[in-house]
């Protein structure tokens, strides 16, 4: 079954963050130790995650060793929410 | 004082127990450090450093993040009479391959005796240091040669260090240094590029902080509030040296941190009623845009009497952008300054803003593109551009605007500037080569295009086709190399440019590869491996990654790609 926050949060990582709207996120692709998400778009996906599930992101958090992939990072969201 | 250990002995032996600097870490206490601590820590590294046989005037390269152990191990080497040199800290993207050839390029170049470095680094600095032709490459285009063996004779691992305890002054090297002897390494040129060692005396820092702080009109009542890496200028001029050697609060934090939390910066100034910070121009857009309203609450700003611009192009907008969003925390319009500085003055080369408000200059756009003139804005239809002026020269400071064969031009005229003073480099470290071809004349050529106009400094443009990323100097040549290991990308068919980001402050980076396959397909995995070669070789994401069919690439004369005209012709197909 299709996890909805992780097609959602491809979605929106793609458009808003990468600013490549074609681009497919894996669901367990590296983010961050891939240096896919740069360390100045760390913020952006804290501020993306608490817009879109009003879930809370510590900047502390805003680590491979905290959320490396998609799946992990929607296991975060999941767990707030 | 002659020399810079000196200063530190003064501080030591006047009031130990003033904090020198207070450390921000997220998730712990702000911990002050008086100057007490700090020497003693500092002084441990001295004695591990002589227990090494480091001799004064060899080179210990730092390789450690943003910590006590950073500021121990530099002020250690200084008062061992030692250079200090920091590096960069691996990052988690770069690939240990690349990080691997930059040390082994560093150490070919600086031929330091020693490095310092974490136990969990230990293995990768020993790698760098076994194999110095990973860097071959680069070393023999820049025309240099390649030791035949290590010069590093110790690896110092932080957890191995001496205990701390008080300094021996009478005993320690570093205070029978000469004042016209290197205090330290500064290397310019950012995280990618065959680095240039900039060689500073201990008479050539105090110049400057003479000058500079003059400029400011710093008083011991300051606060200096700073994230700014430690092995950049900035971060190590205006945000580290200067106040703990004039006795000015440093409140400091790791720019790792401040990245993730931006609001950290203005909750730092707030409570520690902080009045200087410095910034490069993507900061203030970052600052403007990411951080949240519930961060910012109960803050005051006011006490910021100065934020100077600095280390990358400035713009008016950033300016705007930044006043815009904080001005209701008591953010004056007037504490924006601005400042053109550069390794090779130690810092600070210009300063705007502190004795009257920052100029900015109205010209238009046409005449300072094609004719290569700042002519004033006239009202008319054409478009303008608004040059933030990078203020007057610092005391003993000149500035004047050359053409190519060095002769001064015309005020509003654009051409390189060129500048002297007290507070020059003593050269390129072991590069006479590169030293004797940046002076002209006795003045040093910075190439960084720009324009004078009633005694202030106008920045127009960066050295050639250098790439200023988050206020790096990223080389493009680097980048097209990094490229090239993608299957299918040849020398000569790949151009790396900048490309400015209206909304970030700062420039993105695009690569244009020609390729011989029509296979969209296999363009688009093209793309992708030149993106994560790029990425995992220098840490640069690249905004586009231009595919194109042969013939393309536009040439120079002489072969090698040009890359402002591939830059044109990019941004013409795009319609940008």
């Amino acid at each position: 079954m299709p996890d909805e926050i992780v097609t959602n949060l491809a979605q929106l990582i793609a458009t808003k963050i990468l600013k490549q709207p074609r681009r497919v996120i894996k669901p367990d692709e590296a983010l961050i130790s891939s240096g896919l998400i740069d360390s100045f778009n760390l913020v952006d996906v804290g501020l993306l995650v608490e817009d879109t599930y009003g879930v809370r992101i510590d900047d502390a958090e805003l680590n491979a060793d905290t959320f490396d992939t998609l799946d992990q990072l929607a296991e975060i969201i999941r767990s707030r929410m | 004082m002659p020399t810079i250990a000196h200063i530190l002995r003064d501080h030591y032996q006047s009031h130990s127990e003033q904090a020198a600097l207070v450390m921000l870490h997220a998730g712990s206490e702000d911990r002050p450090v008086s100057y007490r601590a700090l020497l003693d820590g500092a002084n441990a590294y001295a004695c591990t450093y002589a227990a090494a046989g480091i001799r004064p005037g060899e080179v210990a390269v730092l390789i450690l993040q943003h910590s006590f152990e950073l500021v121990c191990a530099f002020y250690g080497a200084v008062l061992a009479g030692v250079i200090p040199s920091i590096m960069p800290f691996l990052t988690e993207k770069l690939l240990p391959e690349r990080y691997r050839s930059d040390l082994a390029a560093l150490v070919s170049v600086t031929r330091p005796a020693a490095v310092v470095t974490y136990p969990e680094f230990e293995n990768e600095v020993q790698a760098a240091l076994k194999d110095p032709s990973a860097a071959a490459a680069r070393i023999e285009a820049a025309g240099l040669e390649i030791p035949k063996e290590s010069p590093v004779r110790a690896v110092i691992v932080s957890d191995k260090v001496q205990a701390p305890s008080a300094p021996d002054f009478a005993a320690l090297p570093g205070l029978k240094r000469d004042p016209s002897d290197i205090v330290l390494l500064q290397h310019s040129s950012g995280t990618t590029g065959l680095q240039k060692g900039v060689a500073l005396s201990h008479q050539a820092v105090l110049n400057q902080l003479a000058a500079y702080s003059g400029a400011l009109h710093l008083t011991p009542d300051d606060v200096i509030v700073s994230w700014l890496p430690l092995y950049h200028d900035m971060g190590l001029i205006a945000g580290f040296l200067m106040p703990i050697l004039l006795g000015v609060r440093l409140v400091i934090m790791s720019p790792f941190e401040w990245v993730r939390a931006p609001a950290r910066l203005l909750q730092a100034v707030s409570r520690y009623h902080g009045t200087l910070s410095w910034l490069p121009n993507f900061a203030y857009n970052f600052c403007a845009a990411k951080i949240r309203e519930r961060d910012l609450e109960g803050l005051d700003l006011s006490s910021w009497r100065s934020i100077s611009n600095c280390s990358e192009p400035m713009r008016y907008e950033s300016h705007v952008a930044f006043f815009q969003r904080f001005s209701r925390l008591g953010l004056r319009y007037e504490a924006l300054h601005t400042c053109y500085a550069m390794a090779e003055n130690v810092f600070a080369v210009t300063q705007g803003g502190v004795d009257a408000p920052v100029t900015v200059d109205e010209i238009d756009r046409e005449a300072m593109q094609v004719e290569r003139v700042a002519r004033p804005a006239d009202g008319s239809a054409g478009p303008t551009i608004k040059m933030l002026s990078a203020g007057r020269p610092v005391s003993n400071t000149q500035c004047k605007v050359v053409d190519d064969k060095g002769e001064e031009v015309p005020e509003r005229t654009i051409g390189e500037i060129a500048l002297r003073s007290d507070c020059m480099l003593t050269g390129y470290y072991h590069r006479p080569d590169a030293t004797a071809k940046a002076f002209s004349d006795g003045w040093y050529l910075t190439g960084d295009y720009g324009y004078m106009a009633d005694g202030e400094v106008y920045v127009a443009g960066r050295k050639k086709d250098m790439i200023i990323v988050g206020g790096k100097n990223v080389y493009p040549l680097d980048l097209e190399l990094l490229a090239m290991e993608a299957p299918g990308v040849h020398a000569g068919r790949v151009s790396a440019f900048g490309v400015f980001n209206d909304e970030a402050g700062t420039e993105d980076v695009v690569i244009v590869a020609e390729v011989d396959t029509e296979d969209s397909e296999e363009r688009e995995g093209i793309a992708r491996a030149i993106e994560a070669a790029v990425n995992r070789g220098s840490a640069i994401r690249l905004r586009d990654c231009y595919i194109v069919s042969p013939p393309w690439i536009v040439k120079t004369s002489s072969g090698k790609t040009a890359r402002l005209a591939n830059k044109e012709k990019y941004l013409k197909e795009i319609g940008g």
